[in-house]
């Protein structure tokens, strides 16, 4: 088999048990049958060995890929050509997505085993995985914003999967919306490339074209920021974040996949997909490491107060991707996707976790929860190994990548150093706060008030998966990003392997990287203090600011600025309220107003039809001056 | 492919719907005339699918040419019979046929007098065939009012709710439309003496595009008479008072036609005469124009979705969606820059597509409405709920539609606003600003979407103090027949999307000979 043949079965493998769950959910009777997720196991771990073996080969520094191309549509002179781009960033990204994607199919096995609507779930799942895979390999703008948007619309249906709750089917709405937001500036900046001409939707073309100055500075702040402003929607950053604590709505196993390890770094994906343009400006690469920034605490004090524990996971997630904005606005590319990969797996791990917690107690609500590391001790384990290395202790895989950021933001800013440096006491501190109130002190009865003793952990379909995420939570950040040559693969070997792709960075000079040991014991010593000044504030403290709290718990107002106040009474109440004034007072009135003064001008001439010869006769005259006189001027105009 | 195919196209459907009309007697027809009207309309549409597939595109040009050139034979006031059609009128044709056997299913349940019912219907298909496909502008004219015929009957007799009132207002409003079309054929054709819209190279036709005129009248004034005759066909804003007003209570089928075709022509009209003959006569009135005709498809797109947003009938909502949809192909039409540097075609290339595409999606969510209607018998919103656990092939179906509508790509609302953007994006000025101002319209298009569906699909059942509580739980989903109609819908909408050149092909024909003319 050829690459070429290779990809296309990758993306094209989760797409027919996509159909065929389809097919099964909506016209026959086995809407509950096993045979649904096993058909996507099957599929989607298929796919998964073909990238892995795709990733393999790609380490050789003389893989070389040519894409096969097909022209979507052409008319006139413009063309839309797709192609499969395969580069170093891809490698990695279809490597995340299916793994993580065939553990979670295993793990929803029995999560949605009592679900009537077996096979919908895993419908969605195989459209959403195909969607996501077309995402990371698209070629051309135009293909990357379809699966861009087919990943949002099957994140829509995923959140709402069940579709009987009300608060299920706001929060797709909700997640839908503000994406939406987001990508109209997507297809804003993307009418903007199209205006060079169309050949530079092709996403190769367009760094060439960057990379030989054929665009003017402004067309390239423009289109960059527009993009930018897509990235932050789909990565829920600062200001259109909101959704995603929402989505938590969603079955866990959509959490973890889609709102934790894949959909939501699509932002991040996309501004390493178009980084020529982000390099060139130089402002531009400001404004996205501050939104970053701002948005790597904002979201760390949000989950610091927060007592759903797929809560606190979100605003985590938020929190993370806010590092990898950071690293890609101070030039880190290579730093930003090591950590998008390390996050993967430990967030995956820890949402499956909250999962397997969930499944025991039957609410994410920790304030019930407590002191079940002693009967859910492989649930606990696996979520300790994951809490440390999102928490960044050495040498678990956290450590690494973060410290590579923290390297790459130290050699930009100051300010922006002591943001990130904050946010690693802040996430030391919510994280240890959410495992002391999960597992330690006295359990709370969870949703039914279940005894202690009938605490039972998870089956193996559960625990398997989040046992197999442990694993590279802990070895892989070091494995791929080890300060030594490992004899079986290099140093520093994943940002090296990033920064060596000759499309981004044509100019790339090899550099050594050098590991940083001041940072690395700064953040070290700061996740201590977090760790520390969490588990006294658990024993002891138990600190509450009042008007502090009461002011992030509400989310910061927020979200009553954006649906209360911008949507319902802004736009709803007074905005499209002048519409309908109009619509019904001139629009449609003046229709009516109309027929009505024909009728009375009707009316009224209709007087002059009475029959009686004097009045007539005067009707006649008039009616010939008026069609006379204006001829008469019209002639005298000199009108022929 | 035979000779006469379009003219049989034309002519089948009415001389059918008359036979159904007229054999009142034979009790076997009076027994069977839904199953006939379904005969009759598949034979329709396998043909319109013969004659879409057999155009021949690489000789491009007007093809199954059907003349009689005695129609009305006085020397002085010489009118064809003829017909014929291009790259831009075959899928307009094709999808007249494909809406026009989905109407018939959709009035199965029809049974108030039935024969005339049907007879309309199939009258009202062979009369919206003959206006896309006349190539001489006195038939157009002849076929374009004809159709108000049947429409008025089938309105005034089978709707619901205000039926009489928004009959005539339906028909007050598109006899205007009619009047304003007629000075503008009659200007033209005292100027040139034909009514024959092209230079007919193998009968040897000569067309007004072939001849150059003076007409008395500033031809500007013309346009303009000609392009509100077909704004308020489209309708525009602010001449669109009578479509919310017809759709909602129409019956179903003629929703469907209404939406799916019947607004076509008013976009048809705009790309034949004021783009297509206007470019002969005088192409810079259009490029002069255009800018402001961007700003008002622009004001259409988002008045449009912002009064959706505020609608509580089911039937009325998908309207006004409609209103802001037409607003896309005034925006794309007004990136017609035939000799600017700029100037290339995917703007009007989106235009035709949009009248395609728009055809079937909406054609898709009255019908699904239709289904909803007749189940629940009542379309107001804040009395539905829940139904997607009573019907999930119908919600299936419904939120394909409405992701359709709110251009999600992959299916094909999504490539003919792409290729609007496109095409009207890169002219700069006042054009790139109306074209950001539609984009925002793709995101209410979301809200008022999704919110839909959240409110009539979605959640556990249908609310306290609804009528329909007490027939939820008797509430089918849709049967084999009902989903034959939604598949064909369905899978023209995702086939379009996913390989968009399978209509775009023939759209590039068309519009290219447009810009060579």
């Amino acid at each position: 088999m050829s690459n070429n043949e290779i990809v296309w079965l990758i993306l094209i493998l989760p797409f027919i048990a996509f159909l065929i769950n389809g097919v099964i959910a909506l016209f026959t009777n086995f809407k509950n049958s096993p045979f649904s997720g096993y058909l996507n196991v099957a599929s989607i771990g298929i796919s998964l060995i073909l990238s892995l073996y795709l990733a393999i080969s790609g380490l050789d520094k003389n893989f070389d890929y040519q894409s096969a191309s097909f022209q979507w549509i052409s008319f006139g002179l413009f063309e839309v050509t797709m192609a499969i781009m395969l580069d170093e960033l891809t490698l990695i990204m279809i490597t995340v997505v299916t793994a993580i994607s065939f553990l979670i199919q295993i793990y929803s096995l029995s999560y949605l085993k009592d679900d009537d609507g077996c096979a919908r779930y895993f419908s969605y799942m195989g459209l959403f995985t195909t969607a996501m895979l077309g995402l990371v390999t698209a070629r051309n703008l135009i293909q990357l914003f379809i699966f861009w948007e087919l990943v949002g619309a099957t994140s829509y249906l995923l959140i709402g999967f069940w579709y009987k709750k009300q608060s299920a089917i706001k929060a797709a709405k909700k997640a839908f919306l503000m994406t939406r937001v987001g990508d109209f500036g997507l297809i804003a900046g993307i009418l903007f490339i199209a205006k060079e001409g169309s050949q530079y939707l092709d996403i190769t073309q367009l760094y060439l074209g960057v990379q030989n100055g054929l665009f003017t500075e402004n067309l390239i702040f423009l289109a960059g920021l527009l993009i930018a402003i897509g990235a932050i929607g789909k990565s829920a950053q600062f200001p259109l974040h909101n959704w995603l604590p929402d989505a938590m709505e969603g079955p866990t196993p959509v959490s973890a996949l889609l709102h934790s390890a894949t959909m939501v770094t699509a932002g991040v994906f996309i501004i390493g997909r178009v980084y020529p343009l982000i390099e060139y400006s130089e402002s531009l690469s400001q404004l996205i490491s501050y939104v970053g920034a701002f948005t790597l605490i904002f979201a760390a004090s949000m989950a610091i107060v927060s007592n759903d524990i797929k809560k606190v996971l979100a605003y985590s997630s938020i929190s993370q991707l806010g590092y990898m904005f950071l690293a890609l606005g101070v030039g880190s590319y290579g730093a930003a996707f090591l950590h998008l990969f390390a996050h993967a797996w430990f967030k995956a791990l820890l949402f499956l976790g909250a999962g397997s917690i969930g499944h025991a107690v039957h609410t994410f609500d920790m304030n019930l929860m407590g002191g079940l590391r002693h009967k859910m001790k492989i649930t606990y384990t696996t979520m300790l190994l994951g809490t440390i290395s999102l928490i960044g202790i050495f040498p678990l895989s956290g450590f690494w990548s973060k410290d590579e950021i923290l390297i790459g933001v130290k050699s930009e800013s100051n300010i922006l150093l002591f943001i990130a440096l904050a946010g690693v006491v802040m996430t030391a501190f919510y994280m240890t706060r959410m495992m002391a109130k999960t597992f330690f002190g006295d359990f709370k009865g969870g949703h039914d008030n279940i005894n202690q003793e009938d605490l039972h952990e998870s089956p193996n379909l559960i625990t398997y998966p989040m046992i197999a995420l442990a694993i590279p939570s802990v070895i892989i950040g070091f494995i791929f990003s080890s300060p030594i040559d490992l004899g079986f693969i290099e140093k520093h070997s994943m940002v090296s392997f990033l920064d060596h792709n000759k499309l981004v960075f044509p100019n790339y000079e090899y550099h050594s990287i050098k590991f940083d040991f001041m940072i690395a014991s700064v953040s070290s010593l700061l996740a201590f203090i977090g760790i520390t000044f969490s588990i006294l504030n658990f024993k002891k403290f138990k600190l509450n600011i009042k008007p502090l709290n009461k002011l992030i718990s509400n989310k910061y107002y927020l979200d009553y600025l954006y649906e209360n106040l911008i949507t319902e009474k802004l736009f709803y109440k007074y905005f499209s309220y002048i519409f309908s004034y109009i619509e019904k007072n001139i629009v449609d009135n003046f229709s009516y107003k109309l027929t009505s003064s024909l009728k009375w001008m009707a009316n009224k001439i209709s007087i002059s039809q009475n029959g009686q010869v004097q009045l007539q006769s005067i009707t006649f005259i008039a009616g010939l001056l008026i069609i006379l006189i204006p001829y008469l001027i019209y002639l005298g105009l000199g009108g022929n | 492919m035979p000779g006469g195919i379009l003219s049989f196209l034309i002519f089948f459907p009415i001389i059918a719907g008359l036979f159904i009309g007229v054999a009142s007697s034979n009790n076997f027809i009076k027994k069977n005339i839904k199953i006939l009207a379904l005969t009759f309309t598949f034979i329709e549409m396998a043909l319109s699918i013969l004659l879409y597939f057999n155009y021949d595109k690489d000789n491009g040009g007007f093809q199954f040419i059907d003349y009689f050139d005695s129609w009305i034979p006085f020397e002085s006031f010489r009118a064809q019979y003829l017909v014929g059609v291009d790259g831009l009128s075959a899928p307009l044709v094709l999808l007249t046929g494909i809406l026009g056997f989905c109407a018939i299913i959709a009035s199965l349940k029809i049974n108030f007098r039935e024969r005339e019912y049907f007879m309309w219907l199939l009258i009202l298909q062979g009369v919206v065939t003959g206006v896309f496909s006349s190539l001489d502008m006195l038939l157009l004219f002849v076929f374009w009012e004809a159709e108000l015929i049947p429409m008025y009957f089938l309105i005034s007799i089978w709707g619901s709710g205000k039926a009489q009132y928004s009959a005539m207002k339906f028909l007050i409003f598109t006899l205007t439309s009619g009047a304003f079309l007629l000075i503008g054929i009659l200007s033209i054709y005292f100027a040139t003496g034909t009514f024959v819209m092209y230079d007919i190279n193998e009968l040897n036709l000569s067309g007004i595009s072939g001849s150059s005129f003076e007409i008395l009248i500033p031809s500007i004034v013309i346009f303009l008479i000609f392009f509100v005759g077909f704004a308020i066909k489209l309708p525009l804003f602010p001449l669109h008072s009578w479509l919310p007003d017809a759709h909602t209570d129409a019956p179903t089928a003629v929703s469907i036609m209404l939406a799916g075709v019947l607004l076509k022509m008013g976009g048809y009209g705009l790309l034949r005469i004021n783009v297509d003959i206007f470019n002969v006569v005088d192409p810079s009135i259009l490029i002069n124009l255009s800018p402001y005709i961007a700003l008002l498809g622009a004001v259409s797109v988002i008045y449009g979705a912002v009064l959706t947003i505020r609608q509580t009938d089911l039937k009325r909502l998908i309207a006004f969606s409609s209103v802001s949809h037409m607003g896309y192909i005034i925006l794309g039409i007004s990136s017609f820059n035939a000799f600017s540097s700029l100037g290339s075609t995917e703007g009007l290339g989106g235009t035709a597509l949009q009248l395609f595409t728009h055809g079937t999606i909406t054609g898709l969510a009255f019908y699904l409405v239709g289904l909803t209607y007749e189940r629940t018998h009542t379309r107001n919103i804040p009395h539905l709920g829940g139904l997607a656990i009573k019907m999930p092939l119908i919600t299936t179906f419904f939120i394909i539609a409405g992701f359709a509508s709110l251009g999600l790509p992959g299916l094909s609302g999504f490539v003919a606003e792409l290729m609007i953007f496109v095409g009207t994006f890169k002219l700069g000025g006042l054009w790139a600003i109306s074209t950001l101002i539609s984009v925002f319209g793709v995101v209410l298009a979301a809200g008022y979407t999704l919110w839909m569906i959240q409110r009539a699909y979605l959640g556990s059942g249908v609310p306290e103090g609804s009528p329909v509580i007490k027939e939820y739980d008797n509430l089918t989903d849709m049967n084999k027949i009902e989903l034959a109609g939604a598949l064909i819908l369905t899978l023209t909408i995702i086939v379009v999307g996913v390989y968009p050149s399978i209509v775009t092909d023939l759209f590039s024909v068309g519009i290219g000979e447009i810009f060579l003319r």
